[in-house]
């Protein structure tokens, strides 16, 4: 437990550090709805309609160009080998990897939405099944970006192939995740079923990803 | 008398023997003539079978009573996203196989039947959208089927994509295989995901191959085509699983040159 | 604290980038004992190390640990040092500390080893090529692992950097601790057996 807590800890530090991704995944994640607004034109009711779907794509590309640095610099410093020698479940190490991810991008791209989302004109009321549902569904960004970043660990430059790899297997979580923001938005009864079942996507994805991340980091060790 | 029974040694002989006879084939000399004789066998049922599908399909069967001939090109279209699914299964199966057995045939299969199954993958969505314009007046209108195939396919371009990254071989192998089974347990979520996105956006699809409104006569050349699209599948395994082979063989030879594995001596 | 662990491996056969790279290698390794491990560039020590200390499953042969559990038996120490360069190096020793399970007096002895004590709250990116190194081989004073298995440990390092890891290794052996050492470079230890690396 120490050691999960130490990796945890350690891992948010360095996201926030200097050369970390957090910071730079919150600002591409402003930059893209700041793109995204002008490519529009400054029609305010089209804004406010297409708010929540603008603001989860954003995030989604966000994630994704943070998740190359959650295994490539350990595996290049050589840390990876120690968190091996020193986990008996890689496993393990692989949800505190992702944990860590989502608690320091995952959180921070939830915590600009409300700012980002007044750009984008949406309605008061629209807000909140928006948050909820970027809650619910980016830690399963985070786990199955981290498997993403576990099975390219050992090459050089994995950030494009990353996000082939990923952006498949994003598909649900943008379709509930957006479908729930839409319908808490206009009232609908199609909120908790979207909710529910974003929550689902994110649970298949942690008893997935941890297994499929340990192994494939076994796989890139050497 | 005593019922004849299975010892643990009897049990370990046979997954021997069973272990070995299947890692015969993993030598080129072995597989190189099965492979060969398979690829002719497919080859010319795949022409017979396209031959009497597309006879059937195109002149032999009835039209739709709403599409009219426009139905013909679910004989084309149809097969085409069945196999699409099948060779992602294919894939999955033998990488699973790969990784739990490491045996070097089932990678190469997973490996060579990823393009043949993205090629399948886009002719359904080439066919479709051809089929599409007609019933929908647009090339492409999001329908729930196509739409999932879409990101099939580029679960395939992952899945490649991945292959050609990674230098080592074997290293690809075990990474891919992984991606490939985790992209497999997916695809349901995937799908379920894109047809309740559908129905929340949508009237429901125009492109049905299933259920009661299809004609009896319809599945003779349908079924014919999918026999067709199955061998050619088996014909173009075999044909890029030799290839393959040979392109390691060719490798190894040239790595044996300055490739003398150490050993440790006392000093 | 003393060890009594043995490490032996028999007959490995181990592959890389599928080839083998080493065939047939056994060495026994008793406590307090070190062996340093020579052999041209490419002969395999880096992944006789590592095969050694259970990151790399050998395609043939066996790697056995007597006197301790095989998970917590050893410690890898490969070239490169990784630490974080935006953590200071107490940070860095710290998260080793606790990946280890050792007691915080680890890290005031492995500070005190290669005279680290002046530069506790720089950060790792700042430190020099020969501190970076010095940080980088303190984590095998942290880890409180009986058998040490490093890769050149002294390669660029000038002769006061190469005294205080001399010293460190003459303490681990002390205490019954052993050590394989891939090196290049002469390295002045007591009763040290030398193995060499050769294509066969």
């Amino acid at each position: 437990m120490t050691q999960f807590l130490a990796l945890i800890r350690r891992d948010v530090a360095l996201a926030f550090r200097a050369d970390g991704g957090a910071l730079q995944a919150a600002s591409f994640f402003a930059l893209i709805i700041i793109l995204f607004a002008l490519a529009i034109g400054p029609d305010l009711k089209l804004m406010s309609a297409i708010a929540a779907p603008v603001l989860w794509t954003g995030g989604l590309l966000a994630t994704q160009i943070s998740l190359e640095q959650i295994y490539r610099p350990d595996k290049e410093d050589g840390s990876l080998d120690m968190l091996v020698e020193t986990n008996g479940a890689l496993a393990g190490v692989a949800v505190a990897k992702a944990l860590a991810h989502w608690l320091s991008t995952g959180l921070l791209l939830i915590a600009a939405t409300p700012l980002l989302a007044f750009l984008l004109n949406i309605e008061l009321t629209a807000l909140g099944p928006l948050m909820l549902a970027l809650l619910v569904g980016t830690p399963g960004l985070s786990l199955i970006g981290s498997f993403a970043s576990a099975l390219t660990a050992s090459l050089p430059r994995a950030g494009l192939l990353i996000a082939i790899i990923v952006s498949p297997l994003y598909a649900p979580f943008l379709i509930f995740g957006a479908g729930a923001a839409a319908a808490g938005a206009a009232g609908d009864a199609q909120f908790l079923p979207n909710l529910m079942l974003l929550g689902a996507a994110s649970l298949f994805a942690a008893a997935v990803s941890p297994l499929a991340s340990a192994a494939a980091l076994r796989f890139n060790l050497d | 008398m005593p019922a004849p029974q299975l010892s643990a040694s009897t049990l370990t002989d046979m997954a021997n023997t069973l272990s070995k006879s299947i890692y015969a084939y993993a030598n080129p000399a072995v597989f190189e003539p099965v492979a060969e004789r398979i690829f002719r066998l497919a080859f010319i049922a795949a022409l017979v079978f396209a031959g009497f599908g597309l006879y059937f399909g195109l002149l032999n069967s009835p039209a739709d009573y709403q599409q009219g001939d426009t139905v013909r090109i679910m004989y084309v279209h149809v097969p085409a996203a069945w196999m699409a699914l099948f060779c992602y299964s294919a894939m999955a199966a033998s990488s699973a196989a790969g990784f739990i057995w490491k045996h070097p045939l089932a990678d190469v299969a997973a490996k060579e039947t990823a393009p043949i199954g993205a090629a399948f993958t886009f002719l359904a969505l080439f066919t479709g959208s051809i089929w599409g314009k007609p019933m929908w007046g647009a090339w492409w209108a999001w329908d729930a089927r196509l739409t999932s195939v879409l990101i099939l396919f580029f679960l395939y371009l992952g899945y490649m994509a991945l292959w050609r990254a990674v230098a080592d071989k074997t290293r690809a192998a075990r990474l891919a295989a992984i991606l490939a089974i985790v992209g497999f347990v997916n695809v349901p979520i995937i799908k379920f995901s894109v047809d309740w996105w559908n129905s929340l956006h949508q009237p429901a699809s125009v492109l049905r191959a299933d259920g009661p409104t299809i004609h009896p006569a319809m599945l003779t050349p349908l079924f014919l085509m999918i026999g067709a699209y199955m061998c050619a599948y088996i014909a173009m395994l075999m044909a890029s699983m030799r290839n393959e082979l040979a392109a390691r063989r060719i490798a190894r030879l040239e790595a044996e040159d300055h490739a003398k594995p150490a050993n440790l001596v006392e000093t | 604290m003393a060890f009594s662990v043995t490490l032996s491996a028999d007959s490995l056969d181990l592959d890389r980038g599928g080839r083998r790279i080493v065939a047939g290698a056994s060495l026994r390794l008793g406590p307090g004992e070190a062996i340093l491990l020579r052999g041209p560039n490419g002969a395999g020590k880096t992944t006789l190390l590592r095969a050694l200390a259970g990151l790399l499953a050998p395609a043939a042969g066996t790697v056995e640990v007597e006197g301790a559990s095989q998970e917590t038996a050893c410690a890898f120490c490969g070239v490169k040092n990784v630490s974080k360069a935006s953590l200071t190096v107490d940070e860095n020793m710290r998260f080793w500390s606790a990946l280890y399970r050792t007691a915080p007096e680890r890290i005031d002895f492995a500070r005190k080893t290669f005279a680290l004590e002046p530069f506790s709250s720089r950060r790792a990116g700042e430190l020099s090529t020969g501190y970076a190194r010095r940080l980088g081989l303190a984590r095998l004073a942290i880890s409180a692992r009986p058998i040490w298995l490093i890769d050149e440990p002294v390669a660029g390092l000038d002769a006061p950097s190469a005294q205080m890891f001399e010293a460190l290794i003459a303490n681990h052996r002390a205490q019954g601790g052993a050590a394989v050492i891939a090196t290049h470079d002469p390295v002045d230890a007591p009763n040290v057996k030398t193995m060499e690396m050769r294509a066969s």
